[in-house]
């Protein structure tokens, strides 16, 4: 019997539009992008020109740092841009798909890590510390996989296993031979195929936000510390090497939730990496409105333009109100019964089943830290959150270390971010603060 | 609302960089973000959506569950006058109220005149949005000193303690000290005979716009706490009156019933901590037991608390969530030694009647310690951890 980890501290946010389990097919067609940022942490070298022309599995960039670290087109057909920003920056490299879908083969005989590096999955791992992508000269002492993404109106991990099973057994096999794979699901998943998977040691974990995220299952699983490394990976990600150990071939094609107050039908969406996003929403929003597109949940995603992508690693698009063109009047007392919050000066705790429709505004000026307490509300680790976050605006380097920096990404801290009464931008903060201690310890 | 967001929206450029008005940014930013929610969005990564809570919000909370003990206090101030004056029968309910309203509405306006004017001027000058601090503390002021407190020593008062008990460690959310407290300790230090003296000060003497009545300059009326000081082994007030609050005592801090309310409030919206307050209680009545029964205090626990700024100060002020022990485990060491300490300083100090204000003070110069303590344990934890 896997062990089971209750969690009380979290935050469950019931949001309107989830996905609804159907799935629309989408067709392989128009530009394609791989965006370097996506891979954050590493420094592109293009390896392809505009015009050439790709299969899919072909290197488009690679890791400047580890050429070894391959990064390829999920699409068949011509690299129409290499796109540049500020100081010659590769914003990405685009492909327009012929529709084909030609796929180059990779020798799978070969061993494991050479194989994910050639064939550009290697670049989904991610690792710990710093929450950047992961470094083939690490020893990772386990591999975490989580299979279930706790955040409002995510992916259910669940329904996109359904028929991909043996891809993924296949997958967690071969990360097996890496390192130890430690799988975390979720206390209300019941397929065979995650509760009975095999090669990795299963922990459950039964809580609310943000027990999925992969932060708070290493923080009780096999807590980091300084020196360690360890690696994560996207449940769906597992699946795409599984399909590599199978076909010999890559195949980038994930099931995505299209979701959000503002998409007309959420449902599931059959997309590759990189994928426009026009492709799943067009006819589904108004554009008229003004709207904020995620690539991602509302918690840990990255705003796009509808003529953006979904992001390597997005496993949903979300559609929320951008709320720029609200003015409510009186905040500080009026009751404003729509509003979500956990405090109880609103009313949201009446209705603890309702959905509610929240837009981008974040509600409030930015202050310093005034409440006590708040974070820790829905921050399930064993790590002062308020005070890592004041070490970390203090650039204290040594305190940071002390109070477990190296255990966290910037979406443990999402959901403190959410509720945080002074408005403080605590992601952004984290991820300055990781990469601050990585330039220092490089 | 239309109409005000389009004036708002009119007037705004000239408070923008190279407007007429700039120097004025601040105030307006403060009166647009009160009267409209700011609809800026978040940034293109980190969280999309918010909690509808902020610290305006918070802030108002605070200023709310205050009102009850503000009202009864004014009420109070008309109540204590009328019987000093021995004129309670011909006194009406409204009398007394509105005698006591223009009593302390002086006050109430000089603290926040010079509270705020500070802040907004500290705002401009650093370039920051006004923080919303000082809507609390600049309601408490007036609460916590006696009515006769003139309104010049209010005014330096409240003007030194946002200046130098906030504004030089960086405003709201980074002082160490409670900023009403700090004012009343100038003001207790500064002026002492203004502050409990010889008993004069507890009540208000002279009629205003005919309300009220005229009290002999001479007539002195001690709180129950300065009567034990001065050597009486019981106060004159029975129990009852001193629950209700009909006593001489600071403005807001007499009705336990009327800060009750304000603390269930706190409490309910979960501003306040419970733990914070609970602790306080548990260490004033636990200290206060033990000084009766060793025979060293003539009042019983629930007197303690019942009387002086106890309960005002262990719900309004020990949860101060800035200067207050921030760890969850901290909070119950810092609450109990609060009432621990308020209660030693009022029975083992003849010079001091009251000890709710140093008690807190000093606490507050402890929190850090005591979050240490905790905070060094969850990373002695992690270095062990990392050694093994």
């Amino acid at each position: 019997m896997a062990n089971v980890i209750k969690l009380r501290k979290g935050l469950d946010v019931n949001l309107k539009g989830k996905a609804s389990l159907d799935i629309m097919q989408t067709k392989v067609a128009g530009e394609y992008a791989l965006v370097p940022d996506d891979f954050y942490g590493m420094k592109p070298k293009v390896v392809v020109k505009e015009g050439d022309s790709v299969k899919v599995g072909d290197a488009l960039f690679v890791d400047k740092v580890h050429p070894e670290v391959k990064f390829v087109s999920p699409v068949s057909g011509k690299v129409s841009l290499v796109e540049r920003g500020e100081r010659r920056k590769v914003m990405s490299v685009r492909v327009e798909a012929d529709g084909r879908q030609d796929a180059k083969t990779f020798d799978v005989k070969q061993a494991p890590l050479a194989l994910l590096q050639e064939s550009g999955l290697f670049g989904f791992f991610r690792m710990r510390p710093y929450d950047v992508v992961a470094s083939p000269e690490d020893k990772p002492k386990a591999i975490f996989v989580s299979a279930f993404n706790s955040m409002p109106l995510a992916q259910d991990f669940e329904f996109v296993l359904k028929g991909q099973e043996q891809e993924w057994q296949a997958g967690l096999s071969l990360l097996a031979k890496i390192a130890k794979v430690q799988l975390g699901i979720s206390a209300r998943q019941t397929a065979a195929a995650l509760t009975g998977a095999k090669d990795c040691n299963i922990t459950i974990f039964d809580g609310p936000a943000p027990a999925g995220n992969v932060g708070v299952q290493i923080n009780h699983v096999d807590p980091i510390n300084k020196g360690e490394v360890v690696w994560t990976l996207g449940a769906e990600e597992v699946i795409f090497i599984g399909r590599l150990v199978l076909t010999g071939k890559v195949d980038f094609t994930r099931t995505i939730a299209v979701a959000g107050s503002e998409v007309k039908t959420p449902k599931y969406a059959k997309v590759l990496v990189g994928q426009p996003v026009a492709s799943v929403l067009t006819g589904q929003i108004d554009s008229s409105k003004s709207l904020r597109i995620i690539s991602g949940n509302p918690m840990v995603g990255v705003r796009i333009e509808q003529n953006g992508f979904v992001g390597a690693h997005a496993t949903e698009v979300t559609v929320i109100p951008n709320g720029d063109d609200i003015y409510e009047m009186l905040g500080w007392i009026a009751p404003r019964c729509k509003e979500f919050s956990t405090s109880r000066s609103y009313f949201s705790w009446l209705r603890p089943k309702a959905e509610y429709t929240l837009d981008a505004r974040i509600k409030g000026g930015e202050r310093h830290m005034i409440m006590s307490g708040e974070y820790d509300r829905v921050f399930p680790m064993d790590i002062y959150a308020g005070y890592l976050v004041k070490a970390i605006i203090a650039g204290d380097i040594d305190r940071q270390e002390a109070l477990g920096i190296y255990e966290v990404a910037p979406e443990d801290f999402a959901l403190a971010e959410f509720v945080d009464s002074s408005k403080l931008e605590l992601q952004r903060i984290v991820r300055q603060g990781l990469d601050i201690l990585r330039k220092e310890n490089a | 609302m239309n109409a005000l967001r389009k004036y708002f929206d009119k007037i705004k450029p000239n408070f923008e960089e190279g407007g007429k008005l700039h120097a004025f940014r601040s105030l307006y930013d403060g009166f647009e973000t009160f009267a409209f929610v700011p609809n800026t969005t978040a940034g293109r990564t980190g969280t999309h959506i918010h909690d509808a809570i902020d610290s305006k919000r918070i802030m108002s909370l605070v200023v709310i569950a205050l009102v009850p003990a503000l009202l009864f206090g004014m009420y109070n101030v008309g109540y204590q006058n009328a019987l000093a004056a021995g004129q309670l029968e011909q006194a009406t309910f409204w009398g007394m109220f509105w005698f006591g309203f223009l009593a302390v509405l002086p006050k109430l306006i000089v603290s926040y005149v010079v509270g705020l004017g500070i802040e907004f001027t500290v705002a401009q000058w650093k370039n920051e949005e006004i923080q919303e601090g000082f809507l609390v503390s600049g309601i408490i002021i007036p609460m916590i000193v006696p009515v006769n407190t003139p309104l010049w020593m209010l005014a330096i008062a409240v003007a030194f303690s946002v200046i130098f008990a906030k504004e030089i460690f960086g405003g709201t959310g980074m002082n160490i000290f409670n900023v009403a407290l700090i004012t009343r300790a100038f003001l207790f230090f500064s002026y002492p005979s203004s502050m409990t003296g010889d008993d004069t000060v507890w009540v208000a003497q002279n009629a205003i716009c005919g309300l009220g009545f005229d009290v002999p300059d001479t007539f002195s009326a001690a709180t129950p706490l300065g009567e034990i000081a001065a050597g009486l082994t019981e106060p004159t007030s029975s129990f009852c009156t001193q629950v209700i609050g009909l006593i001489p005592g600071s403005i807001g801090e007499t009705s336990v019933i009327a800060i009750a309310l304000g603390a269930i409030l706190l409490l309910w919206t979960g501003v306040a901590s419970w733990k914070t307050m609970l602790s306080v209680f548990v260490g004033g009545a636990c200290t206060g037991w033990l000084y009766n029964a060793l025979g060293l205090s003539p009042l019983d626990a629930c007197q303690h608390i019942v009387l002086g700024g106890f309960c005002f100060g262990a719900v309004f002020m020990a949860t101060d969530p800035v200067t207050s022990a921030r760890t969850e485990g901290g909070k119950w060491i810092y609450g109990f030694l609060i009432g621990f300490v308020a209660v030693t300083v009022r029975v083992m100090n003849p010079g001091y009647p009251e000890g709710m204000m140093l008690a807190i003070l000093l606490m507050n110069l402890f929190a850090p310690l005591i979050d240490y303590c905790f905070v060094s344990r969850n990373i002695s934890k992690r270095a062990k951890r990392a050694k093994i």
